[in-house]
């Protein structure tokens, strides 16, 4: 373990990821450049969750990683794993006891608090991407605050399917500036994304973070007449009974059985008897 | 006319590539509802002087006074880029040669049209639809291709679009690039027809650059000649093609093939 520095990272480094770190936080919603480092994983892993959980963790902390809402899953495990190596921080599966949580495609369903850090894989950093390919114009778009072709993309959707089809990673603006792109949560996260804790959002591959500082305004994209729906599967979970989680469809037998059951399995089991859970 | 502000004032513009001309200490007054028509053989400059107007291109010299709704004239050179490019999406238009530069061809029909209201705030889907509807039927496109992606419609329908996108802001002064070029002559026909009548309904201001004489002849109402990057005649559309000055001018209205 001594052959690692804290959090596998060097110190110059977290040191650079601070300040961009900081920057963000400063200029919420604004993607800052940063020297992403090579890390022992591969690209879309969560490079950049790791690079910014390595950056804000102390020795004191408790760190819990989740992906898609699952303590349990090789992402999860893998980086939970990583970190109690090379930081030799206390890990949890509990939301409300865990200080730093780096989540992919999720937020806990526990409302987080004032002391957390939640900080987010982010595979493209850049809403406007699908729109305009050019790196330079994304950029000058974001500089003069022309976002009309995000409604044109909503438009389309109406266009096609009568609804706004966008599901998941549905941009977002921040405190009426910048266009965010809230990486792939489903949008029913998207109301969550106003939160009392710091939320950062780091990506490794295209070596951009940015930030969310507590309390801040985020508002998700619509119109008029077609206002945002964060919708969710219209089932209680299976387990747990709850109504007002966020759910996946598991396929349970080759007849087309299915069940829905919470994503967020932490909040899931913390409603489930102790018996049921031992069984 | 004296009293009247004119819309754009070009004064002594001018636009070099490394040593060679782009355009010559160009100067002049466009008024508001006139249509100027910018006539000469490719590289003549008359390109080069429709971007440096519509701010695609920054000239080297010169200035270029718009009247603007709230301030009066200014120029629009020295305006902060994020002025211009509000100017270039409501009060500008820009018809291109080629379809394919002005429309966006994976947005649809609909979307290619409604897209300048969403960029200045139109946030009602049903409104925006509705005046993207109404635009179609103005250049003579069918509502049910309202969903329809650009790269599914002729080249005719294309150009047509491209200026119902355009005009849907409800603008003061339209720069258009050939537009025209490469239609066919019947194509054409509608197409200068569709312009002329909207030209003349909404009382807007055009910059034309082509070379076809027989566009200009329809469209402009007055004439501006260039050749090697200076502007060589200058008169109303009907004496510059009727009784040309110019050796140049002379030679280009006489090698109109006559059917």
């Amino acid at each position: 373990m001594d052959d690692y520095n804290f959090a596998y990272l060097d110190e110059q480094t977290k040191r650079m990821i601070r300040r961009a770190i900081l920057k963000g936080l400063a200029v919420p919603g604004y993607q800052v450049p940063f020297a992403s480092r090579e890390m022992p994983m591969p690209y879309g892993w969560g490079t950049g969750g790791v690079q910014v959980s390595a950056s804000v963790m102390t020795p004191d902390d408790t760190f819990k990683v989740i992906d898609q809402g699952a303590d349990d899953t090789t992402n999860a495990v893998s980086i939970r794993k990583f970190f109690e190596k090379t930081a030799n921080v206390a890990v949890t599966e509990h939301t409300k006891e865990a200080s730093v949580i780096q989540t992919r495609h999720r937020i806990p369903e526990e409302l987080l608090t004032e002391d957390q850090i939640l900080v987010y894989q982010v595979p493209i950093p850049e809403p406007l991407r699908f729109i305009e390919p050019r790196e330079t114009e994304t950029r000058k778009m974001h500089a003069l605050e022309e976002y009309g072709l995000m409604h044109v993309r909503l438009y389309e959707n109406i266009a096609q399917h009568g609804a706004i089809t966008t599901a998941y990673a549905y941009p977002v603006k921040v405190e009426e500036r910048y266009v965010m792109d809230p990486s792939p949560i489903p949008k029913f996260d998207n109301p969550k994304l106003e939160s009392d804790a710091i939320q950062l959002f780091g990506a490794g591959r295209e070596q951009r973070i940015y930030a969310l500082p507590p309390f801040t305004k985020v508002v998700s994209l619509d119109f008029d007449d077609h206002p945002f729906d964060p919708s969710k599967a219209d089932h209680p979970c299976a387990l747990c009974c709850s109504t007002t989680s966020y759910l996946d469809e598991v396929i349970v037998d080759d007849e087309g059985g299915r069940m829905f059951v919470c994503s967020d399995t932490d909040y899931c089991a913390s409603r489930q008897p102790k018996e049921e859970q031992a069984a | 006319m004296s009293d009247v502000i004119p819309l754009l004032d070009i004064q002594n513009l001018s636009k070099n590539y490394g040593a060679r001309v782009g355009c010559r200490d160009v100067s002049f007054k466009l008024y508001p509802g006139e249509v100027m028509g910018v006539v000469g053989e490719s590289g003549s400059g008359k390109s080069t002087l429709l971007n440096c107007m519509a701010g695609h291109l920054t000239p080297d010299t010169g200035q270029i006074l718009f009247d603007t709704r709230a301030e009066g004239p200014r120029d629009t050179l020295r305006m902060s880029e994020p002025e211009r490019r509000m100017l270039g999406r409501t009060d500008w238009a820009f018809v291109h040669q080629n379809p394919r530069d002005g429309l966006r061809m994976r947005v649809s029909a609909g979307g290619n049209v409604g897209e300048r209201l969403m960029a200045v705030g139109a946030r009602h889907y049903g409104n925006i639809r509705h005046a993207a509807e109404d635009w179609l039927e103005r250049v003579e496109i069918d509502t049910d291709r309202m969903d329809d992606r650009p790269a599914q419609f002729s080249g005719g329908m294309q150009q047509r679009l491209q200026i119902a996108r355009n005009l849907v802001s409800g603008p003061r002064l339209v720069f258009m690039d050939e537009p025209t070029g490469g239609l066919d002559v019947s194509v054409q026909a509608r197409l200068l027809d569709l312009l002329r009548g909207l030209v003349r309904k909404m009382g807007l201001s055009a910059i034309i650059v082509t070379h076809d004489l027989a566009v200009v002849r329809l469209l402009a109402d007055r004439l501006m000649v260039m050749k090697d990057g200076d502007v060589v005649e200058t008169g109303l559309t009907d004496q510059v093609l009727d009784d040309p000055q110019h050796a140049y001018t002379q030679l280009l209205v006489s090698s109109v093939l006559q059917v």
